[in-house]
Protein backbone atom coordinates (compact mmCIF):
# COMPACT_ATOMS: atom_id res chain seq x y z
CA UNK A 1 0.00 0.00 0.00
CA UNK A 2 1.37 3.35 -1.53
CA UNK A 3 -0.22 6.44 -0.03
CA UNK A 4 -2.21 6.61 3.17
CA UNK A 5 -5.90 7.05 2.27
CA UNK A 6 -8.23 9.48 3.47
CA UNK A 7 -9.84 7.53 6.10
CA UNK A 8 -6.90 6.61 7.68
CA UNK A 9 -5.30 9.93 8.08
CA UNK A 10 -8.77 11.43 9.67
CA UNK A 11 -9.02 8.31 11.82
CA UNK A 12 -5.62 8.82 13.15
CA UNK A 13 -6.28 12.65 13.70
CA UNK A 14 -9.16 12.45 15.94
CA UNK A 15 -7.95 9.39 17.57
CA UNK A 16 -4.61 11.06 17.99
CA UNK A 17 -5.43 14.13 19.28
CA UNK A 18 -8.13 12.24 21.97
CA UNK A 19 -4.86 10.38 23.08
CA UNK A 20 -2.81 13.58 23.60
CA UNK A 21 -5.51 15.22 25.37
CA UNK A 22 -5.45 12.16 27.68
CA UNK A 23 -1.90 12.02 28.21
CA UNK A 24 -1.62 16.30 28.99
CA UNK A 25 -5.07 16.07 31.08
CA UNK A 26 -3.00 13.32 33.10
CA UNK A 27 -0.31 15.98 34.41
CA UNK A 28 -1.70 19.22 33.69
CA UNK A 29 -4.99 21.05 33.47
CA UNK A 30 -5.73 24.60 32.33
CA UNK A 31 -8.03 24.70 36.31
CA UNK A 32 -8.36 22.03 38.34
CA UNK A 33 -11.20 19.95 37.34
CA UNK A 34 -12.98 19.58 40.54
CA UNK A 35 -12.20 23.24 41.92
CA UNK A 36 -15.98 25.00 42.24
CA UNK A 37 -16.07 28.67 41.75
CA UNK A 38 -19.47 30.80 42.02
CA UNK A 39 -18.38 33.32 39.98
CA UNK A 40 -17.64 30.93 36.80
CA UNK A 41 -21.06 29.50 37.52
CA UNK A 42 -22.47 28.60 34.24
CA UNK A 43 -19.96 30.83 32.09
CA UNK A 44 -20.03 30.51 28.45
CA UNK A 45 -16.95 29.96 26.48
CA UNK A 46 -14.27 32.47 26.83
CA UNK A 47 -10.49 33.49 26.87
CA UNK A 48 -10.53 32.04 30.07
CA UNK A 49 -12.66 28.70 30.23
CA UNK A 50 -12.29 27.69 26.54
CA UNK A 51 -14.91 25.38 26.85
CA UNK A 52 -17.05 27.20 29.35
CA UNK A 53 -17.69 26.49 33.02
CA UNK A 54 -20.56 24.05 34.40
CA UNK A 55 -23.35 24.11 36.93
CA UNK A 56 -20.68 24.31 39.83
CA UNK A 57 -18.19 26.88 38.16
CA UNK A 58 -16.04 23.47 37.11
CA UNK A 59 -13.56 24.38 33.49
CA UNK A 60 -15.15 22.53 30.86
CA UNK A 61 -12.27 21.96 29.23
CA UNK A 62 -10.28 20.71 32.39
CA UNK A 63 -13.10 18.19 32.75
CA UNK A 64 -13.39 16.96 29.35
CA UNK A 65 -9.12 16.10 29.16
CA UNK A 66 -9.96 14.51 32.53
CA UNK A 67 -12.66 12.62 31.38
CA UNK A 68 -10.67 11.20 27.93
CA UNK A 69 -8.19 10.07 30.45
CA UNK A 70 -11.10 7.99 32.44
CA UNK A 71 -12.63 7.05 29.50
CA UNK A 72 -9.89 5.32 27.70
CA UNK A 73 -8.66 3.95 30.81
CA UNK A 74 -11.45 2.04 31.45
CA UNK A 75 -12.17 0.71 27.72
CA UNK A 76 -8.55 -0.28 27.65
CA UNK A 77 -8.66 -2.54 30.72
CA UNK A 78 -12.42 -3.89 29.14
CA UNK A 79 -10.86 -5.14 25.88
CA UNK A 80 -7.50 -6.25 27.66
CA UNK A 81 -9.86 -8.45 30.63
CA UNK A 82 -12.17 -9.12 27.66
CA UNK A 83 -9.41 -10.78 25.39
CA UNK A 84 -7.54 -12.37 28.36
CA UNK A 85 -10.63 -14.24 29.07
CA UNK A 86 -12.44 -14.86 25.55
CA UNK A 87 -8.74 -15.59 24.25
CA UNK A 88 -8.52 -18.56 27.20
CA UNK A 89 -12.16 -19.90 26.50
CA UNK A 90 -12.03 -20.16 23.16
CA UNK A 91 -8.32 -21.48 22.79
CA UNK A 92 -9.34 -24.78 25.38
CA UNK A 93 -12.38 -24.61 23.73
CA UNK A 94 -11.59 -25.25 19.96
CA UNK A 95 -8.29 -27.38 20.91
CA UNK A 96 -9.64 -29.75 23.06
CA UNK A 97 -13.19 -29.82 21.51
CA UNK A 98 -15.22 -33.24 22.75
CA UNK A 99 -17.25 -31.95 25.73
CA UNK A 100 -15.29 -28.93 26.90
CA UNK A 101 -16.03 -27.16 23.90
CA UNK A 102 -19.95 -28.30 24.30
CA UNK A 103 -20.46 -26.87 27.39
CA UNK A 104 -18.32 -23.78 27.09
CA UNK A 105 -20.15 -22.94 24.15
CA UNK A 106 -23.42 -23.40 25.36
CA UNK A 107 -22.56 -21.31 28.32
CA UNK A 108 -20.77 -18.74 25.54
CA UNK A 109 -24.37 -18.82 23.50
CA UNK A 110 -26.21 -18.10 26.26
CA UNK A 111 -24.19 -14.96 27.01
CA UNK A 112 -24.25 -14.32 23.42
CA UNK A 113 -27.78 -13.98 23.81
CA UNK A 114 -27.96 -11.15 26.04
CA UNK A 115 -27.22 -7.81 24.73
CA UNK A 116 -23.57 -6.78 26.31
CA UNK A 117 -25.67 -3.94 27.94
CA UNK A 118 -28.13 -5.85 29.15
CA UNK A 119 -25.71 -7.92 30.96
CA UNK A 120 -23.64 -5.07 31.97
CA UNK A 121 -26.48 -3.11 33.28
CA UNK A 122 -27.38 -6.92 34.91
CA UNK A 123 -23.58 -7.35 36.44
CA UNK A 124 -23.68 -3.63 37.63
CA UNK A 125 -27.35 -4.14 39.81
CA UNK A 126 -24.86 -6.60 41.34
CA UNK A 127 -21.60 -5.01 42.05
CA UNK A 128 -22.64 -1.40 41.98
CA UNK A 129 -21.72 1.76 40.33
CA UNK A 130 -17.94 2.77 40.03
CA UNK A 131 -15.31 1.64 37.56
CA UNK A 132 -14.34 -1.82 38.12
CA UNK A 133 -17.45 -2.41 38.49
CA UNK A 134 -17.90 -1.21 34.79
CA UNK A 135 -14.84 -2.99 33.43
CA UNK A 136 -15.42 -6.05 35.15
CA UNK A 137 -19.30 -5.72 34.06
CA UNK A 138 -18.55 -4.68 30.32
CA UNK A 139 -15.63 -7.60 30.31
CA UNK A 140 -17.79 -10.41 31.14
CA UNK A 141 -19.98 -8.81 28.38
CA UNK A 142 -17.70 -8.63 25.05
CA UNK A 143 -15.33 -11.69 26.39
CA UNK A 144 -17.86 -14.56 24.71
CA UNK A 145 -17.39 -12.65 20.88
CA UNK A 146 -13.36 -13.24 21.70
CA UNK A 147 -13.77 -17.01 22.37
CA UNK A 148 -16.00 -17.07 19.42
CA UNK A 149 -13.51 -15.65 17.41
CA UNK A 150 -10.60 -17.83 18.76
CA UNK A 151 -12.49 -20.89 18.83
CA UNK A 152 -13.50 -20.73 15.14
CA UNK A 153 -10.24 -19.47 13.79
CA UNK A 154 -8.37 -22.90 16.51
CA UNK A 155 -10.86 -25.34 15.02
CA UNK A 156 -9.38 -24.67 11.64
CA UNK A 157 -5.77 -24.56 12.74
CA UNK A 158 -6.23 -27.66 14.12
CA UNK A 159 -5.86 -29.37 11.29
CA UNK A 160 -3.15 -27.86 9.43
CA UNK A 161 0.11 -29.26 8.87
CA UNK A 162 2.52 -27.47 11.21
CA UNK A 163 0.25 -28.18 14.20
CA UNK A 164 0.68 -31.77 13.13
CA UNK A 165 4.01 -31.42 13.22
CA UNK A 166 4.05 -29.46 16.61
CA UNK A 167 2.47 -32.84 18.38
CA UNK A 168 4.42 -35.09 16.36
CA UNK A 169 8.02 -33.83 17.63
CA UNK A 170 6.49 -34.33 21.27
CA UNK A 171 5.77 -30.80 22.01
CA UNK A 172 3.31 -30.26 25.09
CA UNK A 173 -0.18 -29.15 24.60
CA UNK A 174 0.12 -25.58 26.08
CA UNK A 175 3.26 -25.05 24.10
CA UNK A 176 1.61 -25.72 21.09
CA UNK A 177 -1.33 -23.71 21.31
CA UNK A 178 1.09 -20.52 22.26
CA UNK A 179 3.26 -21.11 20.12
CA UNK A 180 1.67 -21.91 17.09
CA UNK A 181 -2.09 -21.61 17.23
CA UNK A 182 -2.20 -18.40 19.11
CA UNK A 183 -0.03 -16.07 16.54
CA UNK A 184 -2.39 -16.96 13.95
CA UNK A 185 -5.39 -15.74 15.59
CA UNK A 186 -3.85 -12.04 15.82
CA UNK A 187 -5.37 -10.93 12.52
CA UNK A 188 -9.00 -11.57 13.80
CA UNK A 189 -8.43 -10.18 17.44
CA UNK A 190 -6.93 -6.82 16.21
CA UNK A 191 -9.97 -6.50 14.37
CA UNK A 192 -12.42 -7.17 16.94
CA UNK A 193 -9.96 -5.39 19.75
CA UNK A 194 -10.60 -1.96 17.93
CA UNK A 195 -14.07 -2.55 17.65
CA UNK A 196 -14.24 -3.73 21.13
CA UNK A 197 -12.80 -0.09 22.30
CA UNK A 198 -15.72 1.61 20.32
CA UNK A 199 -18.15 -0.52 21.54
CA UNK A 200 -17.07 -0.11 25.50
CA UNK A 201 -16.31 3.24 24.84
CA UNK A 202 -19.71 4.37 23.71
CA UNK A 203 -21.10 1.86 26.93
CA UNK A 204 -18.98 3.54 29.53
CA UNK A 205 -20.83 6.84 28.26
CA UNK A 206 -23.95 5.12 27.90
CA UNK A 207 -23.84 3.86 31.63
CA UNK A 208 -22.43 7.06 32.74
CA UNK A 209 -25.62 8.88 31.05
CA UNK A 210 -27.47 6.64 33.18
CA UNK A 211 -25.52 7.38 36.62
CA UNK A 212 -24.56 3.61 36.29
CA UNK A 213 -21.19 4.65 35.52
CA UNK A 214 -18.54 6.29 36.97
CA UNK A 215 -20.23 8.36 39.75
CA UNK A 216 -19.77 12.57 40.44
CA UNK A 217 -17.85 14.12 41.02
CA UNK A 218 -15.46 12.50 38.87
CA UNK A 219 -15.67 13.53 35.35
CA UNK A 220 -16.60 11.41 32.37
CA UNK A 221 -18.15 12.14 28.90
CA UNK A 222 -21.61 10.43 29.93
CA UNK A 223 -21.88 11.94 33.27
CA UNK A 224 -20.99 15.46 32.31
CA UNK A 225 -23.77 14.60 29.71
CA UNK A 226 -26.60 13.76 32.09
CA UNK A 227 -25.82 16.72 34.45
CA UNK A 228 -25.94 19.15 31.58
CA UNK A 229 -29.69 17.90 30.90
CA UNK A 230 -31.28 20.55 33.43
CA UNK A 231 -29.39 23.43 32.46
CA UNK A 232 -29.69 22.70 28.33
CA UNK A 233 -31.67 26.07 27.73
CA UNK A 234 -29.64 28.27 28.81
CA UNK A 235 -25.95 26.36 28.97
CA UNK A 236 -25.73 24.75 25.97
CA UNK A 237 -22.22 23.78 25.62
CA UNK A 238 -22.17 22.16 28.16
CA UNK A 239 -24.52 19.21 26.55
CA UNK A 240 -22.27 20.14 23.08
CA UNK A 241 -18.92 19.85 23.96
CA UNK A 242 -18.81 16.20 25.97
CA UNK A 243 -21.02 14.51 22.85
CA UNK A 244 -18.54 15.93 20.50
CA UNK A 245 -15.85 13.88 22.17
CA UNK A 246 -17.64 11.22 22.24
CA UNK A 247 -19.00 11.39 19.00
CA UNK A 248 -15.05 12.71 17.22
CA UNK A 249 -13.68 9.98 19.17
CA UNK A 250 -16.30 6.98 17.90
CA UNK A 251 -15.76 8.17 14.46
CA UNK A 252 -12.15 8.12 14.88
CA UNK A 253 -11.69 4.31 15.92
CA UNK A 254 -14.56 3.29 13.95
CA UNK A 255 -11.92 4.95 10.56
CA UNK A 256 -9.35 3.31 11.73
CA UNK A 257 -10.91 -0.11 12.40
CA UNK A 258 -12.43 -0.15 8.78
CA UNK A 259 -9.05 0.19 7.56
CA UNK A 260 -7.53 -2.32 9.59
CA UNK A 261 -10.30 -4.63 8.76
CA UNK A 262 -9.56 -3.96 5.23
CA UNK A 263 -5.78 -4.88 5.91
CA UNK A 264 -5.77 -7.96 7.72
CA UNK A 265 -8.99 -9.48 7.14
CA UNK A 266 -9.99 -9.78 3.34
CA UNK A 267 -12.97 -11.69 3.52
CA UNK A 268 -14.49 -8.97 6.19
CA UNK A 269 -13.43 -6.26 3.26
CA UNK A 270 -16.42 -3.35 3.16
CA UNK A 271 -18.72 -4.37 6.13
CA UNK B 1 -39.74 -26.51 5.86
CA UNK B 2 -41.33 -28.11 8.68
CA UNK B 3 -37.74 -29.58 9.69
CA UNK B 4 -36.19 -26.42 9.55
CA UNK B 5 -38.76 -24.67 12.03
CA UNK B 6 -38.90 -27.27 14.65
CA UNK B 7 -35.12 -27.64 14.24
CA UNK B 8 -34.67 -24.17 14.94
CA UNK B 9 -37.50 -24.15 17.16
CA UNK B 10 -35.27 -27.00 19.60
CA UNK B 11 -32.09 -24.96 19.15
CA UNK B 12 -34.09 -21.94 20.90
CA UNK B 13 -35.08 -24.02 24.00
CA UNK B 14 -31.53 -24.88 25.74
CA UNK B 15 -30.81 -20.92 24.83
CA UNK B 16 -33.26 -19.64 27.13
CA UNK B 17 -33.48 -22.24 29.81
CA UNK B 18 -29.17 -21.48 30.03
CA UNK B 19 -30.45 -17.57 30.11
CA UNK B 20 -33.08 -17.99 32.56
CA UNK B 21 -30.60 -19.55 34.86
CA UNK B 22 -28.37 -16.86 34.36
CA UNK B 23 -30.51 -14.73 35.40
CA UNK B 24 -31.08 -16.44 38.52
CA UNK B 25 -28.07 -16.91 39.58
CA UNK B 26 -27.15 -13.28 38.52
CA UNK B 27 -29.53 -12.21 40.77
CA UNK B 28 -28.85 -14.30 43.27
CA UNK B 29 -25.39 -13.33 43.33
CA UNK B 30 -26.37 -10.06 45.20
CA UNK B 31 -25.09 -9.64 48.44
CA UNK B 32 -27.40 -10.26 51.35
CA UNK B 33 -30.54 -11.88 51.98
CA UNK B 34 -33.68 -10.95 49.96
CA UNK B 35 -36.25 -12.21 52.19
CA UNK B 36 -34.37 -9.80 55.05
CA UNK B 37 -34.74 -7.12 52.23
CA UNK B 38 -38.77 -7.62 51.32
CA UNK B 39 -39.56 -7.39 54.77
CA UNK B 40 -37.44 -4.39 55.13
CA UNK B 41 -35.82 -2.99 58.54
CA UNK B 42 -39.11 -3.96 61.22
CA UNK B 43 -38.01 -8.67 61.09
CA UNK B 44 -38.43 -10.41 63.90
CA UNK B 45 -36.68 -13.88 63.55
CA UNK B 46 -39.73 -15.62 62.95
CA UNK B 47 -41.21 -13.71 60.46
CA UNK B 48 -37.97 -14.08 58.49
CA UNK B 49 -37.89 -17.45 58.58
CA UNK B 50 -41.64 -17.73 57.55
CA UNK B 51 -40.88 -15.81 54.91
CA UNK B 52 -37.69 -18.14 53.86
CA UNK B 53 -39.52 -21.21 53.79
CA UNK B 54 -42.66 -19.25 51.40
CA UNK B 55 -40.19 -18.59 49.60
CA UNK B 56 -38.44 -21.67 49.31
CA UNK B 57 -34.54 -19.83 50.38
CA UNK B 58 -34.22 -22.91 52.95
CA UNK B 59 -33.86 -25.04 49.96
CA UNK B 60 -30.97 -25.70 47.77
CA UNK B 61 -30.05 -23.82 45.20
CA UNK B 62 -31.37 -26.30 42.19
CA UNK B 63 -34.62 -27.09 43.83
CA UNK B 64 -34.59 -23.15 44.02
CA UNK B 65 -34.39 -22.56 40.30
CA UNK B 66 -37.03 -25.30 39.47
CA UNK B 67 -38.90 -23.91 41.64
CA UNK B 68 -38.86 -20.54 40.46
CA UNK B 69 -38.42 -21.27 36.66
CA UNK B 70 -41.93 -23.25 37.66
CA UNK B 71 -43.65 -19.55 38.28
CA UNK B 72 -41.60 -17.83 35.42
CA UNK B 73 -43.37 -20.63 32.94
CA UNK B 74 -46.81 -20.06 34.94
CA UNK B 75 -46.23 -15.73 34.15
CA UNK B 76 -45.39 -15.08 37.89
CA UNK B 77 -42.54 -13.04 38.33
CA UNK B 78 -42.90 -12.13 42.03
CA UNK B 79 -43.96 -8.71 42.87
CA UNK B 80 -41.89 -5.41 43.37
CA UNK B 81 -40.59 -4.58 46.59
CA UNK B 82 -41.27 -1.22 46.03
CA UNK B 83 -44.68 -0.99 45.53
CA UNK B 84 -45.83 -4.82 45.43
CA UNK B 85 -47.40 -4.88 42.16
CA UNK B 86 -46.94 -8.21 40.43
CA UNK B 87 -43.74 -7.79 38.30
CA UNK B 88 -45.40 -9.38 34.83
CA UNK B 89 -48.03 -6.83 34.17
CA UNK B 90 -46.18 -3.92 34.71
CA UNK B 91 -42.76 -5.03 32.55
CA UNK B 92 -45.36 -5.70 29.83
CA UNK B 93 -46.95 -2.71 30.29
CA UNK B 94 -43.35 -0.90 29.94
CA UNK B 95 -42.70 -2.90 27.30
CA UNK B 96 -45.36 -1.52 25.06
CA UNK B 97 -44.05 1.74 25.67
CA UNK B 98 -40.65 1.28 24.19
CA UNK B 99 -42.00 -1.37 21.60
CA UNK B 100 -43.94 1.17 20.46
CA UNK B 101 -40.96 3.69 19.69
CA UNK B 102 -38.43 0.48 18.75
CA UNK B 103 -40.70 -0.74 16.15
CA UNK B 104 -41.46 2.16 14.36
CA UNK B 105 -37.93 2.91 14.30
CA UNK B 106 -36.25 0.24 12.96
CA UNK B 107 -39.13 -0.22 10.37
CA UNK B 108 -38.63 3.49 9.37
CA UNK B 109 -34.68 3.17 9.51
CA UNK B 110 -34.59 -0.22 7.22
CA UNK B 111 -37.02 1.41 4.96
CA UNK B 112 -34.52 4.36 4.09
CA UNK B 113 -31.12 2.15 4.76
CA UNK B 114 -31.79 -0.71 2.22
CA UNK B 115 -31.91 1.41 -1.25
CA UNK B 116 -29.47 4.09 0.36
CA UNK B 117 -27.02 1.16 1.11
CA UNK B 118 -27.82 -0.75 -2.45
CA UNK B 119 -27.54 2.65 -4.52
CA UNK B 120 -24.39 2.90 -2.82
CA UNK B 121 -22.91 -0.15 -3.74
CA UNK B 122 -24.14 0.38 -7.36
CA UNK B 123 -22.02 3.54 -7.56
CA UNK B 124 -19.50 2.17 -5.76
CA UNK B 125 -16.09 4.76 -5.30
CA UNK B 126 -17.92 7.24 -6.82
CA UNK B 127 -18.93 10.76 -5.12
CA UNK B 128 -22.67 9.46 -4.19
CA UNK B 129 -20.97 6.03 -2.46
CA UNK B 130 -18.26 8.48 -0.77
CA UNK B 131 -21.24 10.63 0.26
CA UNK B 132 -23.41 8.01 1.51
CA UNK B 133 -20.73 5.38 3.48
CA UNK B 134 -19.90 8.88 4.83
CA UNK B 135 -23.13 10.10 6.30
CA UNK B 136 -23.26 6.37 7.57
CA UNK B 137 -20.16 6.51 9.48
CA UNK B 138 -21.05 9.93 11.05
CA UNK B 139 -24.28 8.67 12.28
CA UNK B 140 -23.00 5.77 13.39
CA UNK B 141 -20.13 7.45 15.36
CA UNK B 142 -23.18 9.91 17.00
CA UNK B 143 -24.23 8.16 20.46
CA UNK B 144 -28.37 8.26 20.15
CA UNK B 145 -28.55 10.22 24.12
CA UNK B 146 -26.65 13.00 22.16
CA UNK B 147 -28.35 13.27 19.27
CA UNK B 148 -31.35 12.67 20.71
CA UNK B 149 -30.30 15.92 23.54
CA UNK B 150 -29.23 18.05 20.21
CA UNK B 151 -32.87 17.38 18.77
CA UNK B 152 -34.72 18.69 21.86
CA UNK B 153 -32.69 21.55 22.09
CA UNK B 154 -33.02 22.43 18.53
CA UNK B 155 -36.61 21.33 17.94
CA UNK B 156 -38.00 21.29 21.44
CA UNK B 157 -36.48 24.58 22.84
CA UNK B 158 -35.43 26.39 20.41
CA UNK B 159 -37.82 26.14 17.28
CA UNK B 160 -40.81 25.04 20.04
CA UNK B 161 -41.98 22.87 17.52
CA UNK B 162 -42.50 19.42 19.39
CA UNK B 163 -42.77 18.46 23.36
CA UNK B 164 -40.05 18.61 24.44
CA UNK B 165 -40.63 15.51 27.59
CA UNK B 166 -43.20 13.26 28.29
CA UNK B 167 -45.45 10.68 27.20
CA UNK B 168 -49.24 9.96 25.98
CA UNK B 169 -50.31 6.82 25.63
CA UNK B 170 -51.63 6.12 22.20
CA UNK B 171 -54.68 5.06 23.27
CA UNK B 172 -55.39 8.15 25.16
CA UNK B 173 -54.57 10.74 22.21
CA UNK B 174 -53.43 9.29 19.23
CA UNK B 175 -52.35 12.60 17.95
CA UNK B 176 -50.36 13.74 21.08
CA UNK B 177 -48.80 10.37 21.29
CA UNK B 178 -47.60 10.94 17.98
CA UNK B 179 -45.84 14.35 18.98
CA UNK B 180 -44.33 12.77 21.68
CA UNK B 181 -42.37 10.02 20.01
CA UNK B 182 -41.53 12.05 16.76
CA UNK B 183 -38.16 12.75 18.88
CA UNK B 184 -37.29 9.62 19.83
CA UNK B 185 -38.25 7.87 16.88
CA UNK B 186 -36.14 10.01 14.77
CA UNK B 187 -33.18 10.21 16.91
CA UNK B 188 -32.79 6.08 16.67
CA UNK B 189 -34.00 6.21 13.18
CA UNK B 190 -31.12 8.34 12.31
CA UNK B 191 -28.38 6.57 14.34
CA UNK B 192 -29.88 3.05 13.21
CA UNK B 193 -29.86 3.73 9.66
CA UNK B 194 -26.32 4.64 9.91
CA UNK B 195 -25.23 0.97 11.53
CA UNK B 196 -27.51 -0.52 8.54
CA UNK B 197 -26.80 1.02 5.44
CA UNK B 198 -23.18 -0.40 5.88
CA UNK B 199 -24.18 -3.72 6.17
CA UNK B 200 -26.90 -3.25 2.83
CA UNK B 201 -23.59 -1.90 0.84
CA UNK B 202 -21.44 -4.54 1.69
CA UNK B 203 -23.36 -7.32 0.77
CA UNK B 204 -25.00 -6.35 -2.58
CA UNK B 205 -21.13 -5.23 -3.19
CA UNK B 206 -20.88 -8.54 -2.57
CA UNK B 207 -23.89 -10.16 -4.83
CA UNK B 208 -23.12 -7.57 -7.59
CA UNK B 209 -19.56 -9.08 -8.32
CA UNK B 210 -21.09 -12.37 -9.29
CA UNK B 211 -21.29 -14.11 -12.55
CA UNK B 212 -25.07 -14.19 -12.35
CA UNK B 213 -25.43 -10.04 -12.57
CA UNK B 214 -22.64 -10.05 -15.31
CA UNK B 215 -25.02 -12.68 -17.30
CA UNK B 216 -27.73 -10.50 -16.37
CA UNK B 217 -26.54 -7.22 -17.41
CA UNK B 218 -25.09 -9.27 -21.15
CA UNK B 219 -28.45 -10.08 -21.86
CA UNK B 220 -29.23 -5.87 -21.53
CA UNK B 221 -31.63 -5.91 -18.08
CA UNK B 222 -31.97 -2.59 -17.04
CA UNK B 223 -29.96 -1.44 -13.93
CA UNK B 224 -32.71 -0.76 -11.87
CA UNK B 225 -34.00 -4.50 -12.73
CA UNK B 226 -30.60 -5.90 -12.09
CA UNK B 227 -30.84 -4.40 -8.59
CA UNK B 228 -33.81 -4.81 -7.71
CA UNK B 229 -35.09 -8.17 -8.97
CA UNK B 230 -31.56 -9.78 -9.23
CA UNK B 231 -29.33 -8.11 -6.76
CA UNK B 232 -31.64 -7.14 -3.58
CA UNK B 233 -32.72 -10.97 -3.06
CA UNK B 234 -29.19 -12.23 -2.76
CA UNK B 235 -28.51 -9.20 -0.91
CA UNK B 236 -30.77 -9.01 1.70
CA UNK B 237 -29.85 -11.71 3.88
CA UNK B 238 -27.21 -10.62 5.74
CA UNK B 239 -28.96 -7.12 6.88
CA UNK B 240 -32.37 -8.91 7.63
CA UNK B 241 -30.32 -10.81 9.80
CA UNK B 242 -28.43 -7.62 11.45
CA UNK B 243 -32.33 -5.84 11.85
CA UNK B 244 -32.86 -8.86 14.35
CA UNK B 245 -30.16 -8.22 16.46
CA UNK B 246 -30.88 -4.32 15.84
CA UNK B 247 -33.89 -4.71 18.04
CA UNK B 248 -32.71 -6.62 20.85
CA UNK B 249 -30.22 -4.44 21.16
CA UNK B 250 -32.25 -1.15 21.20
CA UNK B 251 -34.87 -3.05 23.52
CA UNK B 252 -31.57 -3.44 25.88
CA UNK B 253 -29.98 0.22 25.51
CA UNK B 254 -33.47 1.72 25.02
CA UNK B 255 -33.05 3.76 28.41
CA UNK B 256 -30.85 6.20 27.76
CA UNK B 257 -33.08 7.28 25.44
CA UNK B 258 -36.18 7.22 27.42
CA UNK B 259 -34.16 9.10 30.07
CA UNK B 260 -33.36 11.46 27.32
CA UNK B 261 -36.74 12.40 26.37
CA UNK B 262 -38.22 11.06 30.06
CA UNK B 263 -40.65 7.81 28.30
CA UNK B 264 -41.90 5.45 31.07
CA UNK B 265 -40.76 2.59 28.91
CA UNK B 266 -38.91 -0.79 29.83
CA UNK B 267 -35.27 0.71 29.72
CA UNK B 268 -36.30 3.02 32.32
CA UNK B 269 -38.40 0.92 34.58
CA UNK B 270 -34.73 -1.60 34.55
CA UNK B 271 -32.41 1.82 35.80
CA UNK B 272 -35.23 3.08 38.15
CA UNK B 273 -35.20 -0.36 39.51
CA UNK B 274 -31.53 -1.20 40.12
CA UNK B 275 -31.25 2.58 41.56
CA UNK B 276 -34.13 1.29 44.15
CA UNK B 277 -32.55 -2.28 44.25
CA UNK B 278 -35.93 -3.62 43.13
CA UNK B 279 -34.14 -7.55 42.67
CA UNK B 280 -37.58 -9.17 41.64
CA UNK B 281 -38.43 -5.99 38.80
CA UNK B 282 -34.68 -5.89 37.74
CA UNK B 283 -35.21 -9.90 37.41
CA UNK B 284 -37.88 -9.53 35.66
CA UNK B 285 -36.99 -6.91 33.42
CA UNK B 286 -33.51 -8.50 32.29
CA UNK B 287 -35.34 -12.22 31.81
CA UNK B 288 -38.06 -9.80 29.65
CA UNK B 289 -35.71 -8.19 27.77
CA UNK B 290 -33.25 -11.78 26.97
CA UNK B 291 -36.37 -13.60 26.10
CA UNK B 292 -37.34 -10.69 23.76
CA UNK B 293 -34.06 -10.78 22.31
CA UNK B 294 -33.87 -14.73 21.64
CA UNK B 295 -37.59 -14.41 20.27
CA UNK B 296 -36.78 -12.08 17.87
CA UNK B 297 -33.59 -13.60 16.05
CA UNK B 298 -35.52 -16.56 16.16
CA UNK B 299 -38.75 -15.33 14.58
CA UNK B 300 -36.03 -13.33 12.22
CA UNK B 301 -34.88 -16.85 11.32
CA UNK B 302 -37.74 -18.53 10.64
CA UNK B 303 -38.79 -15.80 8.31
CA UNK B 304 -35.67 -16.07 6.38
CA UNK B 305 -36.34 -18.27 3.94
CA UNK B 306 -39.47 -15.90 2.52
CA UNK B 307 -36.65 -14.69 0.47
CA UNK B 308 -33.66 -16.81 0.48
CA UNK B 309 -35.18 -20.34 0.35
CA UNK B 310 -31.76 -22.03 0.58
CA UNK B 311 -31.55 -21.58 4.06
CA UNK B 312 -33.98 -24.67 4.09
CA UNK B 313 -32.81 -26.78 2.05
CA UNK B 314 -29.42 -27.08 3.88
Amino acid sequence: MSALKPNVVIGGVLVGVVALAALVGMIWTPFNPLAVSFTARLAPPSELHWLGADEFGRDVLSRLMVAAATSARISLLTVVGALFAGTTVGLVAGYFQGWTDRILMALNNALLAFPGILLALGLLAIMGANEYGIILALGVAYSPSVARVVRGAVLSLRETDFVAASRIMDNSEIYTIVRHILPNCIAPLIVLATSMFGWALLAESALSFLGLGVPPPAATWGNMLAASRPFIAQAVWLGLFPGLCISLTLMGINLLGDALRDRLDPRMRGV
Amino acid sequence: MIRFISKRLLTALPTLLIVAMLVFVMIRLIPGDPAALMLGDRTDPASLADLHRRLGLDQNIATQFVRWFGHVLRGDLGASIRTGEPVLPLVVNRFWVSAGIVVTAVALAALIAVPAGMIAAWRQNEALDVGIVSAATLLLSIPSFWLGLLLLYAFGLKLGWLPVVGYVAFSENPFAALLYIVLPVVTLVLHETGVLIRMARASTLEVLRLDYITNARAKGLSEPAILVRHAFRNAFGPTWTLIGLVFGNLFAGIAVIETVFTIPGLGRLLVDSIFGRDYPVIQGCLLFIAFTYVGTNLVVDLLYPLFDPRVTAQ
